[in-house]
């Protein structure tokens, strides 16, 4: 069962970036076969998100869509463009994951936006993040204008097409590069880098500690 | 069990008049407060350490040794002493002073806690500042156990023929607490030494302590010192109490919103109930305190955080005073249940005891060649 994770930030309801991410998850879905979706709305975590800015700790909702995110062999993101970028709540999400939460997981990216004009924002905004955040973006971003929704002629028919290439390289990715354990840790060639819930569970131990200081 | 208060020294304006004290009333507050806690029947006072306003709490060993002079029992302690930007010869020679002059009322709580502009100002490197906390506390642990000391290491100029003076009291080191939130890798430091573990608790879920407190007892029995449950715990605690659970909250809800800790975040109710600050009557207080047995397991040490936020010192003794008054029930309930295996939280006369009996601590008479041994070789030097 391939675990995948929907993240989206639309503000309205109904909002046309979650109308979005549906429809990218039902195509990966298909081309996934075996596929379980989980959908994290930002919008419901907005409150959490900033406490967690200024406590340090995620509450109990955003702690769940963290965790969430942490086992997902792959992710789905949607952002609608706010100022020519992602919006602040998509991005304080991702501020808040742990270090190398992201590690070699393959995400596409998505963004709506009023207007074609802002469809750069996907190579601009989103994919330079998620390179940051080491995570392994699928070739073909998908982004959907008002027009894209709206018209009943060719656009329509070419958003359907970048909505299946996209969950098609996404599914594809995820078969290839997804090597989480049953246990959530990321591992294989793709992660090196040690979380928290890892050093938890099976501590470096202090020989080692004292070791890596000497060896500087 | 040993149950006390600790505080960060935080400079806040008191948000409903919006009067800050000055630096000398808090410094002075400070000593009032531990006074305090001393006549309430309190066990222990810990002072935090920082060097940048708003807080008074630098020096916390100058302190701590005024407090000594001015208590007769009360145990001094530090929440924390920064192990990553203190020199570990300068943790030596102070905290052993200190030991001296309390007749060994003092042990610390080491953490690495400071912002990254800090480190800077000590010379360090906040992103190595865990391997700070490795190698300093190597290094602090050889110096109060070894009376010579021939050291190198990456962080400080290496030490030839040392000697740390004072010898610790009766030959027997201030015990360490390693401090941390959420580093493991403190609790695995902790463990190896057969050091206590001291988790701050107050502004994360239990959840996570719960973790955190688990590892360091998995591995104090992985290293040898004994079963999970005879590892030494200290946790943080947090309340504002008064008679009446609604008036608690009415009155602390200002401060609590503009609390530079938490403030402007999280609602006081969520707060409560996702963390164990407690703002109601003193049996709420009683209940959640000793309800932490169930995910820490007993434990030796329980320290409050009383007097942050701009609280002024008046109503900062008042909830003093109303924790003495349920002091004797808290002590009761952590006794209750607790098997006899699991040891007390340690003191100076115990742990001499444990050692056989106090040993010399007279230093030995080593010196370097440039300044002499004793004052005749100086001068024969320079003659």
């Amino acid at each position: 069962m391939t675990r995948l994770v929907v993240v989206s930030a639309g503000l309205s309801v109904p909002s046309s970036t979650r109308l979005l991410a549906d429809r990218l998850a039902a195509a990966t879905v298909e081309a996934l076969e075996d596929a379980e979706v989980t959908h994290v709305e930002l919008r419901a975590l907005a409150h959490q998100l900033t406490d967690r800015l200024l406590t340090g700790f995620a509450g109990p909702e955003l702690e769940e869509a963290i965790e969430d995110v942490r086992r997902a062999d792959g992710l789905v993101v949607v952002t609608p463009v706010f100022s020519a970028s992602y919006s602040g709540l998509f991005k304080t999400f991702f501020d808040v994951l742990e270090p190398g939460t992201l590690d070699g997981v393959p995400v596409l990216v998505a963004a709506t936006a009023g207007t074609a004009r802002h469809s750069l924002v996907l190579d601009h905004a989103l994919r330079p993040l998620f390179s940051y955040l080491r995570a392994v973006v699928v070739p073909t971003g998908v982004f959907a204008a008002t027009d894209d929704f709206g018209d009943t002629g060719g656009a329509a028919g070419a958003l359907d097409g970048r909505i299946h290439r996209a969950a098609g390289e996404l599914a594809a990715l995820v078969g290839k590069v997804s090597s989480r354990d049953a246990a959530g840790a990321p591992g294989g060639a793709a992660s090196t880098r040690r979380s928290v819930s890892d050093e938890l569970a099976e501590p470096t131990p202090f020989e080692e500690l004292l070791r890596r200081v000497s060896e500087g | 069990m040993q149950i006390g208060i600790f505080t960060v020294g935080d400079v806040t304006p008191d948000p409903t008049t919006g009067r800050a004290p000055s630096e000398h009333e808090r410094i002075k507050a400070t000593v009032a407060i531990a006074e305090k806690a001393e006549e309430v029947g309190l066990d222990v006072f810990a002072t935090g350490e920082h060097h940048n306003p708003p807080f008074i709490s630098s020096n916390p060993t100058a302190t701590l040794a005024y407090v000594g002079a001015r208590t007769e029992r009360l145990l001094l302690s530090t929440a924390t002493t920064l192990i990553t930007t203190t020199d570990p010869v300068l943790i030596a020679e102070d905290y052993a002073k200190v030991q001296h002059l309390t007749d060994g009322r003092v042990d610390l709580t080491l953490g690495r806690g400071n912002t990254g502009p800090v480190y800077p100002w000590f010379g360090k490197d906040i992103r190595r500042g865990l391997e700070l906390a490795v190698e300093n506390y190597a290094l602090l642990h050889r110096l109060w156990r070894e009376d010579v000391v021939d050291w190198q290491g990456r962080f400080r100029t290496p030490l030839q023929g040392y000697t740390a003076t004072p010898r610790p009291l009766d030959g027997v080191p201030p015990f360490v607490w390693h401090g941390s939130i959420r580093s493991p890798e403190i609790a695995e430091q902790a463990a190896y030494y057969g050091d206590g573990f001291f988790h701050n608790h107050i502004f994360w879920p239990p959840s996570h302590t719960q973790q955190m407190v688990e590892l360091y007892r998995r591995r104090w029995e992985h290293y040898g010192h004994g079963p999970a449950d005879t590892a030494i715990v200290g946790l943080g605690g947090q309340f504002f109490v008064r008679k009446n659970s609604q008036d608690a909250v009415r009155e602390f809800r200002p401060y609590f919103d503009e609390a530079p800790v938490y403030g402007h975040g999280p609602s006081l109710e969520d707060f409560t109930a996702q963390t164990p600050l407690v703002v109601g009557s003193p049996q709420q207080l009683l209940e959640r305190t000793l309800a932490s047995i169930e995910y820490a397991g007993h434990y030796q040490r329980q320290l409050f955080l009383v007097d942050h936020a701009g609280l002024p010192l008046k109503t900062v003794l008042e909830q003093l005073d109303l924790l003495g008054e349920i002091l004797p029930e808290m002590r009761r309930g952590f006794a209750e249940g607790r098997p006899a295996h699991v040891p007390d939280a340690p003191t100076h006369a115990a742990r001499v005891a444990a050692a056989g009996g106090p040993a010399a601590t007279t230093a030995p008479l080593v010196a370097d060649t440039a300044t002499g041994r004793r004052a005749e070789d100086a001068v024969g030097v320079s003659a």
